[in-house]
């Protein structure tokens, strides 16, 4: 029996020949990424179990970027980012991208990939749920608590349970008027929030090779979504070009032997596929555009780690420009990196921020911001009972910051179609 | 560790995410403060729209907010349905049931993170139950978990429950939590 791309890199990661499903591992991390919610909670637990002269098991491999509560006059997370410079200033962190400098970066799964973190065969954690959007790489990364955080910080390793895989392959080219998030959404609606609870999602098939890596990363990001422990998509040509233009690394790319064991396996035409959304309260909510068009709404909302990245804008954008929002329309470019390249980028030669700032859209400075809510000073956070349409990737009650609001998931192009009218809007009526 | 677990059921339905355990607004005070932390015991399950915390009625409280600064529950176990703790990595959220008083969880399953998070910070035992056990024992009903025996027994109506066996993670849970587990095994000198 041959092993899954999943159980090749673990079984590295744990110094093992082989690896089987449900076995309890303890693997060698590549690298931990910690940001301003989890990181001192995480170093407070590290200092309480490896005492005030603690040692980090190897600094080169601690990232940590502040991004969830950055823009807010809140005194507590305000102390959060505090502390975080504090310790990378005691410490001598290299890999602190702090913030109100140059180096500030904004949401961390999409600067991890930027800057060069994410390498194909590698094992990343992370104390964040969504750390799963690194496999859009070619490698292992999931998230973990405080806690476990803590102990790698002090040894560098991990136990984890070897994961059973879920293969979803996607074949033919993909329309124009779907994005990633249209299959991922789809993927949810077929297998549920816990579908894939402790199980690796592969992704493969003619429509993934062809994506960017910021649409796989669209896919990878929403694994948690279903429970997934991690989302995978085998490096290829596209992956290395991404790397090639950041980092001068040497790396193993990995790959599912014809004959490994999968625990399901679910095919799809792509060409079959339209836009979709999940409806409130849960991501697997799954209904299409068409069904729902015409719901009334207050507000607009495309970025976080999910729909943030440039090529999210770029689709917005197509349907945005020439045209005014009528109702509240936010963007947050997920990094400072995407910010500077919505000013580079142009369609028709006008920049991106342009087209969204004649349409009457407010543009935001990088963090995750109203994605989860946040403080009560956060850009975009839902008030009472608006009615809310987000690139983001959960709608959980109350998760962008009203238990009453109503919040539908969708593309970046469905949302900037419902941006122009106000109602929830099929793209395919602007494309 | 206790090996019987006494306590007064607060039931809650499936898909209890960690926005709902702990609104995300709320992770910003300290959780090694001894003081400051209980505010994750007052917010703790805050984000459960009200009609669907404590079941089957629902409009039932966690938290008792007569007094502001309460945060302790009268509840100490939680029942749920499936898929409890999906959502963020938040240790914030099984560390607020802790704050609140909540010694376990029993649902019929967890999310990943959640899960591990329960077990490696040994915050409290989180329970597999093998039938719906959310339509079968009701908020404010008495109940009884025997460790020893993975056994539930409703002591308001006199039902006993299997649990389903704690498996791989027992030694941890024994051990309290994923530092001292090290330690016993020699992981972590």
């Amino acid at each position: 029996m041959g092993m899954t791309i999943t159980e090749k890199i673990l079984a590295k990661s744990a110094k093992r020949g082989k690896v089987e499903p449900g076995e309890n591992v303890w693997l060698d991390v590549d690298v931990l990424m910690t940001h301003d919610v989890c990181g001192p909670p995480t170093i407070a637990i590290w200092k309480r179990e490896f005492g005030e002269d603690a040692k980090i098991w190897d600094k080169s491999k601690l990232v940590i970027f502040p991004d969830h509560y950055i823009f807010t006059k809140n005194p507590h997370a305000n102390r959060n980012v505090d502390i975080l410079r504090q310790f990378a200033k005691d410490y001598d962190i290299q890999n602190y991208y702090d913030v109100g400098t140059e180096r500030y970066k904004g949401v961390c799964h999409v600067a991890l990939a930027e800057e060069g973190y994410n390498i194909p065969g590698t094992v990343l954690f992370g104390t964040d749920s969504h750390t799963c959007t690194s496999g859009a790489f070619g490698m292992f990364s999931t998230g973990v608590g405080n806690t476990d955080a803590a102990f790698i910080l002090g040894t560098g390793k991990i136990w984890e349970k070897i994961p059973q895989s879920l293969k979803f392959t996607f074949r033919g080219e993909m329309p124009h008027y779907i994005t990633a998030k249209d299959l991922i959404l789809r993927i949810l609606g077929d297998i549920t929030t816990d579908g894939a609870t402790y199980c690796a999602m592969e992704f493969d098939g003619s429509t993934i090779s062809s994506l960017s890596m910021d649409e796989r990363m669209t896919l990878t990001n929403m694994a948690i979504e279903a429970g997934g422990m991690n989302g995978i998509i085998e490096a290829d040509k596209i992956t290395e070009d991404y790397l090639h233009e950041r980092i001068d690394k040497e790396y193993e790319i990995f790959s599912s032997d014809t004959d490994a064991d999968y625990k399901a396996k679910y095919d799809y035409e792509t060409s079959k596929l339209e836009p979709f959304v999940a409806k409130p309260h849960s991501p697997d909510n799954l209904d299409t555009v068409r069904n729902v068009q015409g719901t009334k709404l207050t507000k607009c909302y495309i970025g976080s780690c999910t729909g943030g990245k440039l090529s999210d804008f770029i689709a917005a954008a197509k349907i945005i420009s020439g045209n005014k929002v009528k109702v509240p329309t936010f963007i947050v470019p997920a990094s400072t990196a995407v910010n500077k390249q919505l000013n580079e980028e142009t369609i028709s030669g006008i920049s991106i921020k342009e087209i969204f700032e004649n349409a009457g859209c407010v543009v935001a400075e990088s963090s995750c911001a109203a994605c989860l809510g946040g403080p009560m000073d956060t850009i975009g956070r839902a008030v009472d009972g608006e009615v809310i349409i987000s690139t983001t990737n959960r709608n959980f009650p109350g998760r962008m910051g009203s238990k009453k609001a109503a919040v539908y998931l969708a593309s970046p192009l469905t949302v900037g179609a419902s941006a122009v009218t106000g109602v929830i809007t099929d793209p395919r009526d602007f494309l | 560790m206790e090996k019987i677990i006494k306590g007064t059921v607060f039931v809650l339905g499936d898909n209890i995410d960690t926005d709902q355990i702990i609104p995300a607004e709320h992770l910003v005070y300290s959780l090694s403060d001894p003081e400051e932390s209980k505010k994750y015991g007052h917010f703790a399950l805050s984000g459960v729209p009200l009609s669907k915390a404590g079941l089957p009625e629902g409009g039932i409280p966690f938290i008792e907010s007569v007094a502001k600064e309460n945060y302790l529950s009268k509840f100490t176990v939680v029942v749920a349905g499936s898929n409890f703790g999906c959502g963020s990595s938040r240790e914030h959220a099984p560390f607020a049931l802790q704050v609140a008083g909540v010694k376990a969880v029993i649902a019929e399953s967890y999310a990943r993170i959640f899960y591990r998070n329960c077990v490696d910070g040994g915050f409290l035992i989180p329970y597999e139950t093998p039938v719906k056990l959310n339509g079968k024992i009701k908020t404010g009903d008495e109940i009884e978990i025997d460790l020893n025996n993975d056994a539930l027994e409703n002591l308001t109506t006199g039902e006993n429950y299997s649990l389903k066996p704690l498996g791989d993670i027992l030694p941890i849970i024994e051990a309290g939590n994923i530092f001292e587990y090290a330690k016993k095994t020699g992981m972590l000198v």
